[in-house]
């Protein structure tokens, strides 16, 4: 990638220097860009290691192997989750929010030095994160419930973890402030600035939740509170618990829309429309959080339902018309660079050796048909209790956030490191591989545990024979069969999962260069990429009827689901 | 100094016409106000005040 390097001064007073990226035409500020690497690198070797555990705790859940003793499994488990749900996901995101407001809006970064010690903070945090858990003494799973404790160090590090998330979040607020002030782009922000923005205010509110929650915990651990209350614990720490996740699925639709700009050029089909679903997110998506609670002795009905299902459905709406928009902007692009034959033919001649894009498409897919359509029906009162704290959950949450925010971050990736990095993508037949791989693994992970919590599967238990329990009990044949297709499509999903970690390793160490004038892409980019992704503006076309179709396949997916689900529910002996 | 004033009221003009809607997704302060207070209102604060209405056992 030719670098056309602009010194400058930032009307600060701050020196600022940057290039122009040849196959973008985005103007990238050196800083900027280095803490886009930094962040990104961090968060792929957190996805290492937190993989690394998913991997043991599915072999231990896997009946017929049981790799793990329990006291291993429980240990192995709380990693799993600060690795994979905080550490990787959040690195990633920050990195989402620098490129999507310095580089998107060609602006220079706000505060360079605080983001590098909100890094710092972020980087101390996870890595003390990590030490607590593995001496062995906050064995106490992602949710640490109280009375059960964790060591001190374990609350203490996810607060600094915490401190230097939110400073980064500061810092893209800023660097918003800075790019108006300096007029580095005309009117309204572009559609993927304005989805991180979405993903940055739910993380403000997350951030908040967990510090409100996690000092007083942690004042506890070191003996200065006598105690907590357990419900009023769930109550703020799903705050920040399940609002974590839903920065995620902020970050992930603006993906969506990023990928889809730059590889084939699509613009979205409204504006309005889509910046409206994305306000439903704001208002709305973290009350979702009540559903973790709706089995709770001391939450009234009227809480319950204002927050599941009233409110939550109006950010399920702002979802279903991400949806619609996002295949439908493809569609619109895909027939407007000349495949424009029949109903499917945009779909069938899409590039799917392209990594970038065929993870895109996956994640949105999986992301609707699994994750989403589990999400209503776990978030509605009367069904809940069909799966609540059953292997379900866990089931659905790898369905949005493996499959759906993981595999989106993936394809992401395969830009970032040509983009950024300067290098092209190594092995390019195992990189179109790969996001198949990941996805039918992920998919399959999130089916069967979604199927053995449906038959009652608990959701934390190391063994589901219950060999030492005090009052026998047997699961259906059916629940270990469900255990063993779980260890098998994890296995396949970390075969996913270790090639794309080699590939992207690989790549930003001795992946070709980029910065010469010959250099070509691997993976091209559509020739409108930067119009498409870094300007305001709408393909308003109607003429979608593959996406119709589509959206029709998954409505009928949806209301089947939802009322076999009550069918299934009128069912149990307590209703009738 | 005449074509100085015209721009900057077709300038004027311009903002004008920008709808209240966009405006208000134009604002990501005004957003981030809404996207705190909203969830704070309706999940902490009632689900907090919730709990500390649940009777102590005696």
């Amino acid at each position: 990638m030719t670098t056309v390097d602009v010194g400058a001064v930032g009307k600060a007073g701050i020196a600022v220097n940057y290039r122009t990226c040849r196959f973008t035409g985005l103007r990238i500020e050196a800083n900027a860009e280095t803490l886009i690497k930094v962040n990104a690198v961090a968060a792929v070797v957190f996805l290492a290691l937190g993989g690394l555990m998913g991997l043991l705790v599915a072999l231990t859940r896997w009946p017929a192997i049981q790799l793990l003793p329990a006291e291993w499994f429980y240990l192995v488990l709380t990693g799993h989750g600060a690795n994979v749900l905080l550490f990787w996901i959040i690195f990633f995101e920050i990195a989402v929010l620098y490129f999507a407001s310095a580089v998107l809006l060609g602006a220079r970064l706000a505060t360079p030095r605080i983001a590098w010690l909100a890094f710092g903070l972020m980087i101390a945090g996870a890595l003390m994160a990590n030490y607590a858990v593995l001496r062995g003494d906050s064995s106490v799973m992602f949710t640490s419930y109280p009375p059960m404790m964790a060591s001190h160090w374990f609350y203490l590090a996810l607060i600094i973890f915490a401190v230097g998330a939110l400073l980064a979040v500061m810092v893209f607020f800023g660097t918003l402030v800075v790019a108006k002030e300096e007029k580095t782009y005309d009117g309204s922000v572009p559609l993927v600035t304005f989805g991180a923005i979405t993903a940055g205010i739910i993380a403000v509110f997350t951030l908040a939740s967990g510090a409100i929650i996690l000092i007083p915990t942690w004042l506890w651990s070191i003996g200065v509170i006598s105690q907590i209350d357990t419900l009023m614990y769930k109550v703020v720490w799903w705050g920040m618990g399940h609002s974590s996740q839903q920065i995620n699925v902020s970050a992930h639709v603006a993906i969506w829309y990023a990928i889809g700009a730059m590889v084939l050029g699509a613009k979205p089909l409204s504006e309005k429309v889509s910046r409206t679903a994305f306000l439903t997110y704001i208002l709305f998506l973290q009350l979702a959080s009540a559903h973790h609670l709706l089995a709770e002795p001391g939450m009234s009905s009227s809480w319950r339902i204002v927050n599941t299902s009233y409110m939550m459905y109006l950010a399920v709406m702002g979802s279903m018309i991400h949806g619609l928009t996002v295949p439908g902007a493809i569609e619109a692009a895909q027939r407007r660079n000349g495949f424009d034959r029949g109903i499917f033919e945009w779909l069938t001649k899409a590039p799917w050796g392209n990594p970038a894009f065929s993870g895109m498409f996956m994640s949105l897919v999986l992301f609707g048909f699994v994750g989403g359509i589990s999400g209503v029906v776990l978030g509605t009162e009367q069904l809940n209790v069909l799966m609540h704290n059953t292997l379900y959950v866990p089931g659905h949450f790898h369905g949005t956030v493996v499959a759906g925010t993981t595999l989106a971050f993936m394809a992401m990736t395969y830009l970032v490191v040509p983009l950024i990095f300067q290098r092209d993508i190594i092995w390019p037949g195992l990189a179109r591989l790969q996001p198949f791989l990941f996805a039918i693994g992920a998919g399959g992970i999130s089916l069967f545990m979604m199927g053995a919590g449906t038959l009652g599967v608990a959701r934390r238990h190391w063994d589901i024979s219950l060999t030492d329990a005090v009052h026998a009990f047997e699961y259906p044949p059916g629940a270990y069969m469900m255990m063993a297709l779980n260890g098998i499509f994890a296995v396949l999903a970390s075969i996913g999962g270790i090639l794309f970690i080699l590939i992207v390793v690989g790549s930003i160490l001795r992946g070709p260069r980029l910065d010469g004038t010959n250099a070509k892409l691997t993976f091209p980019l559509h020739d409108a990429s930067r119009e498409a992704v870094s300007k305001y503006g709408s393909h308003a076309t109607v003429k979608l009827p593959g996406t119709i179709v589509l959206v029709g396949i998954f409505f009928a997916a949806f209301v089947l689901y939802y009322f076999v689900n009550w069918k299934y529910l009128s069912d149990l002996w307590l209703f009738r | 100094m005449t074509d100085t004033k015209q721009g900057k009221d077709v300038q004027a003009a311009i903002s004008e016409r920008v709808p209240i809607m966009q405006r208000v997704l134009d604002n990501p302060f005004l957003l981030l106000f809404l996207g705190i207070t909203v969830p704070a209102a309706l999940y902490l604060i009632w689900g907090i005040m919730e709990v500390a209405s649940v009777p102590i056992a005696e």
